[in-house]
C-alpha cells in the first residue's frame, strides 16, 4: 500500500477535476481570446472559476487573478507591489520563516536598493506583533507574511496583523502567502485587511502549474509578464483553461467540507502523535497551540533525516526531510534555525503532511514504521 | 562549404601486421558515431587515412562526432572540387583562401599529392601553379618551403580535395582493440575521467556501482546511470552492474574498528568487482584513484585494497592533480553531473578520523570478525546485481 505523506510538496489530481480538464482539452480547447464560440465557451469557464473563488474568499470575481502557481503569485504581489509602489517607498517588511518564494523576490529588491526588514519569530515560529508595530514606517509599503509556515505548520496572527497595518499604515499593504493554508484553514481577506493572497492548485488536489493572486480592487500594482494584455493587462499569456477550471473545481471539494475535515486531520495527528510517544528522543516542531494539522514536522535524534526518509520509502511511505540536507552540501531550513532547534535537529527532521485523502490506517502504519526503523537506523550512526 | 573529412591516426600506422585489425576498427567506428547524427555518408581508407565524404550533415555536429572516435587524433575538413580542370583548381585556391583565414599574412607553402598518376601536371607543377595563384591573390602572404605556417595540401584524384586545417581528435587507438575490463564508479569526479582514460587506449568498458539503500537515494543511482550515459557516448556500450552493499556495510560496522571501515569495505568492493569480472571474462578492475588524495588512497591504503584481489587494477589517473582530473572531467562532459550532491556510499559512514596508514595483518585480524555471515552476504550482494545496459549515452534496458 502506497502512503502518501508529503501532501505539503504537492498532491494527487482530484479524479472529478481531472474528468473536467480532460473534457475542456477535448472540447472547449478554445482559445479565451477568440471572438468564435470556441473561444466563448473556453471564457465561461474562466468566468465560472473566477465567481467559484469569489464565493470561497467572499471577494468580487475581478479581485482574482490566475497565474502559474503560488511562486507567481507572490513574486507578482512583491514585485508588482514594488513596481507600482516605488515612488511612495522603499521599505517591506516580511517574516525570516518565508517560503522562498516570497524571500527570494524580498532579496532581489534588496539587492535593488529596498530596505526589507525580516521579522523574528519565537521557538513556535509565531512572530511578534510590537516588533511589527516598530517596524512599520510611513514609507512602508508592503508587509508580507505567511499563513501556515510550510515547514513546521505554525499559523502566523493574521487577524492581527492585518488590524495592526490597518491601524497604524493604511497605505501599506498587507499580503499573504496561502499556500499551505488554502483549502485548509479559510481566510477571508476583505475582514482581515488582506489585499493580496497567493494560493495554489496542486496542494489541495488540484492540477500543476495554476495558481490564483487575490487582488484587493482598491490596491494596484503592476504586472510582471506583459504581452498580449490578458485579464484586464494584468497577466498576459492565455489563459489556461482546463487548468483553471481543475482548480476551482479541487478547491470546492475541499472547501464544502473545510471545517470536518479540519477536525478529523487534527484528530488524526494527535493520535499520530500520541502513538509515537514512545519512541525516545522524537520531538515535535511547531507549535501546539497555532499550528495547522496538515503538517507534522518532527525531529528524531541520532537518525539522519535523509536516510529515515529512504527508511520508509522502502515501505512505501512517503515523507520529506525538514530541511534538503546533505553532508556534502548543506542547505540550512531557514525556518528550522529561525526557531532555534538543536543543532542536530538541521539533519534530522522530516516534514509529514497530511490531505482530506490522509486515513487513520495510513497514519497507523506509519507510526508502526517508525517504531521499526528508527531503533535499527540509530543502531548505525556516523561516529 | 566542406564536403569530405580526413582522419589521421597515429600509433596505428606502426602497428605491423596487425593493422588492418586497427583500421577496419577505426572506420566501423567512425561510421557507428555517425550514424547518430543527420547526415549520409561514405567511409573508406585510403594510404593510411580515414576518408569521410558527406551530404546533408551539419559541420559541427560531425566534427562533434568524429572527435568522440578514439584513435582519430586529427581532423582535417576538405574541400571537394567537381572539376579538375586547371583553371577551376587555381580560382577554387584562391576561394578556399580567402574563405578560411581572416588573417591573410602567414607563409605557407602548397603541397599536391597526384593519387592519380595520369593527371596531365606533375605534383611539382602543381604547387607552383597553386603557389602563384595564392600569391598574386593576397601579396601579404609569403611562401616557406621549409618551415611553413600553412600546409595547403591538394589531392588529385577522381575529384580534387583541398584541405588545410586540422582539428584535433580524441587520440588513442581504437576501441575494442584491447578487451574489457570494469570500471568501479562512484558518482565521484574521478571514477568517470579513469574509465574514459582507459577506454581510450581501446579497451571496452563495463562498471560496476555499490548501491546504500536507504542510506544512498535513487537520485543518487540516477546520477551514476547518468555518467555512464555520458561516458558510453565515447566508451560504446556499457553493462552497468548494480549491487546492493548496505547489508555487507552494516556487517563491517557492527564488527570491525570504526576507523579501518572504509579500507575493509574498499576491499569487499574489489572482492565483488573481481567476481563480477570473471564472471563475465573482463580482463582487468579499474579505479579512479590517485595518491594521497583521501585516506583510503594513500600508498598503505592502496596497499590493503590492491591485496583483495588477484585482477590487474588499472589505476590511470593515479599520478594526476585534482585539478587535472576536473579539467578532464569537464571535456568529459561528466564534471557537472558528478558535482551534485547525493551521497554515496563512501561516505555514508566514514569516520572523523579513517586510518591513513593501515596495516595488512591488522586489517585482516579485524576481517576474521566478519568470518561468521560475510559469505553469505557476499552471496546475497552478488544476487542483488542488476544489469543496466548503456549505449551511445542511453539505457538500453533497466
Amino acid at each position: 500500500m502506497e502512503i502518501y505523506l508529503d501532501n505539503s510538496a504537492t498532491t494527487k489530481l482530484s479524479p472529478g477535476a481531472l474528468e473536467l480538464m480532460t473534457k475542456i482539452f477535448m472540447e472547449d480547447y478554445g482559445n479565451t481570446s477568440s471572438m468564435h464560440s470556441k473561444g466563448f465557451d473556453a471564457e465561461k469557464h474562466i468566468r465560472a472559476a473566477k465567481e467559484n473563488f469569489a464565493k470561497i474568499l467572499k471577494c468580487s470575481a475581478n479581485e482574482i487573478l490566475f497565474t502559474s502557481g503560488g511562486t507567481e503569485s507572490n513574486n507578482t504581489a512583491i514585485i508588482g507591489t514594488a513596481l507600482h509602489y516605488g515612488s511612495r517607498g522603499h521599505h517591506m517588511v516580511t517574516t525570516a520563516i518565508e517560503h522562498a518564494a516570497v524571500s527570494a523576490p524580498m532579496k532581489f529588491l534588496e539587492s535593488r536598493g529596498w530596505e526589507i526588514d525580516r521579522l523574528s519569530v519565537d521557538s513556535e515560529g509565531r512572530i511578534n506583533l510590537s516588533e511589527l508595530e516598530s517596524l512599520l514606517r510611513d514609507d512602508t509599503v508592503l508587509v508580507s507574511v505567511m499563513h501556515v509556515n510550510n515547514e513546521i505548520g505554525t499559523v502566523e496572527p493574521i487577524e492581527e496583523i492585518g488590524a495592526l497595518i490597518h491601524e497604524k499604515c493604511p497605505n501599506c499593504l498587507f499580503h499573504v502567502d496561502d499556500i499551505q493554508g488554502f483549502g485548509k484553514i479559510a481566510l477571508y481577506p476583505k475582514k482581515l485587511h488582506i489585499d493580496l493572497l497567493s494560493a495554489s492548485s496542486h496542494k489541495l488536489h488540484g492540477p500543476k502549474g495554476v495558481g490564483l493572486l487575490y487582488i484587493d480592487e482598491r490596491a494596484h500594482i503592476s504586472p510582471i509578464i506583459l504581452g498580449g494584455g490578458h485579464q484586464n493587462g494584468m497577466r498576459s499569456g492565455t489563459e489556461n483553461v482546463p487548468g483553471v477550471a481543475g482548480f476551482s473545481f479541487a478547491a470546492s471539494e475541499v472547501y464544502s467540507n473545510i471545517d470536518e475535515n479540519y477536525k478529523r486531520i487534527e484528530a488524526l495527528r494527535a493520535d499520530f502523535i500520541n502513538k509515537i510517544s514512545d519512541i525516545p528522543d522524537i520531538s515535535v516542531n511547531g507549535s501546539a497551540e497555532h499550528h495547522s494539522p496538515y503538517i507534522l514536522s518532527l525531529t528524531v535524534k541520532d537518525v539522519r533525516a535523509e536516510v529515515l526518509l529512504h527508511a520508509l520509502e522502502g515501505r512505501e511511505i512517503y515523507v520529506s526531510a525538514g530541511s534538503a540536507c546533505s553532508s556534502n552540501h548543506p542547505s540550512v531550513s531557514s525556518t528550522l534555525k529561525a526557531v532555534n532547534v538543536p543543532k542536530y535537529a538541521l539533519d534530522s527532521t522530516i516534514r509529514l503532511s497530511f490531505s482530506v485523502s490522509t486515513t487513520a490506517e495510513e497514519l497507523d502504519a506509519a507510526a508502526d514504521a517508525l517504531h521499526s526503523v528508527v531503533p535499527t537506523l540509530r543502531k548505525f550512526t556516523r561516529k | 562549404m566542406f564536403q569530405a573529412f580526413l582522419l589521421k591516426y597515429a600509433e596505428i600506422g606502426v602497428k605491423g601486421k596487425n593493422r588492418y585489425v586497427f583500421e577496419d576498427a577505426l572506420v566501423s567506428h567512425v561510421k557507428k558515431h555517425l550514424r547518430r547524427i543527420t547526415g549520409e555518408f561514405k567511409v573508406s581508407k585510403i594510404n593510411g587515412r580515414i576518408f569521410v565524404e558527406g551530404t546533408g550533415f551539419d559541420f559541427d555536429e560531425t566534427i562533434d562526432a568524429l572527435q568522440h572516435v578514439f584513435g582519430v587524433i586529427g581532423i582535417s575538413p576538405v574541400e571537394v572540387l567537381e572539376s579538375r580542370e586547371k583553371d577551376d583548381i587555381l580560382r577554387s585556391a584562391v576561394e578556399y583562401v580567402a574563405a578560411n583565414y581572416e588573417k591573410r599574412d602567414f607563409s605557407f607553402k602548397v603541397d599536391t599529392r597526384r593519387a592519380d598518376k595520369k593527371y596531365p601536371m606533375t605534383s611539382m607543377e602543381m604547387d607552383a601553379a597553386v603557389g602563384e595563384v595564392i600569391l598574386n591573390a593576397f601579396p601579404e602572404l609569403h611562401v616557406d618551403v621549409h618551415n611553413p605556417q600553412e600546409l595547403i595540401h591538394l589531392e588529385i584524384r577522381e575529384k580534387i580535395y583541398i584541405y588545410s586545417k586540422t582539428v584535433k581528435g580524441a587520440g588513442g587507438l581504437p576501441l575494442g582493440t584491447n578487451g574489457r575490463a570494469l570500471l568501479l564508479l562512484s558518482g565521484g569526479i574521478d571514477s568517470p575521467v579513469a574509465g574514459y582514460m582507459v577506454s581510450r587506449r581501446g579497451v571496452e568498458l563495463d562498471a560496476v556501482y555499490f548501491n546504500a539503500p536507504p542510506y544512498t537515494s535513487d537520485r543518487a543511482k540516477q546520477k551514476v546511470i547518468d555518467l555512464a550515459r555520458e561516458v558510453s557516448k565515447w566508451t560504446g556500450r556499457i553493462n552497468l552492474h548494480v549491487i546492493n552493499f548496505t547489508d555487507i556495510q552494516l556487517y563491517i560496522y557492527e564488527k570491525c574498528p570504526h576507523d579501518e571501515l572504509t579500507i575493509i569495505m574498499r576491499r569487499y568492493m574489489m572482492r565483488i568487482a573481481e567476481h563480477i569480472a570473471r564472471e563475465n571474462d573482463l580482463l582487468g578492475l579499474i579505479t579512479g584513484e590517485s595518491i594521497g588524495q583521501v585516506a583510503s588512497q594513500t600508498m598503505k591504503s592502496l596497499f590493503c585494497t590492491d591485496d583483495a584481489c588477484t585482477l590487474p587494477v588499472y589505476r590511470p589517473l593515479i599520478g594526476f592533480d585534482k585539478q587535472d582530473i576536473i579539467d578532464i572531467s569537464e571535456k568529459l562532459g561528466t564534471y557537472e553531473t558528478s558535482i551534485l550532491p547525493y551521497e554515496d556510499c563512501c561516505t555514508i559512514f566514514v569516520a572523523k578520523h579513517p586510518v591513513t596508514k593501515p596495516n595488512l595483518n591488522i586489517i585482516k585480524a579485524s576481517e576474521k570478525n566478519l568470518a561468521e555471515k560475510i559469505d553469505e552476504l557476499f552471496a546475497t550482494a552478488i544476487d542483488t546485481d542488476e544489469v543496466i545496459v548503456i549505449e551511445d549515452g542511453n539505457v538500453k534496458t533497466e
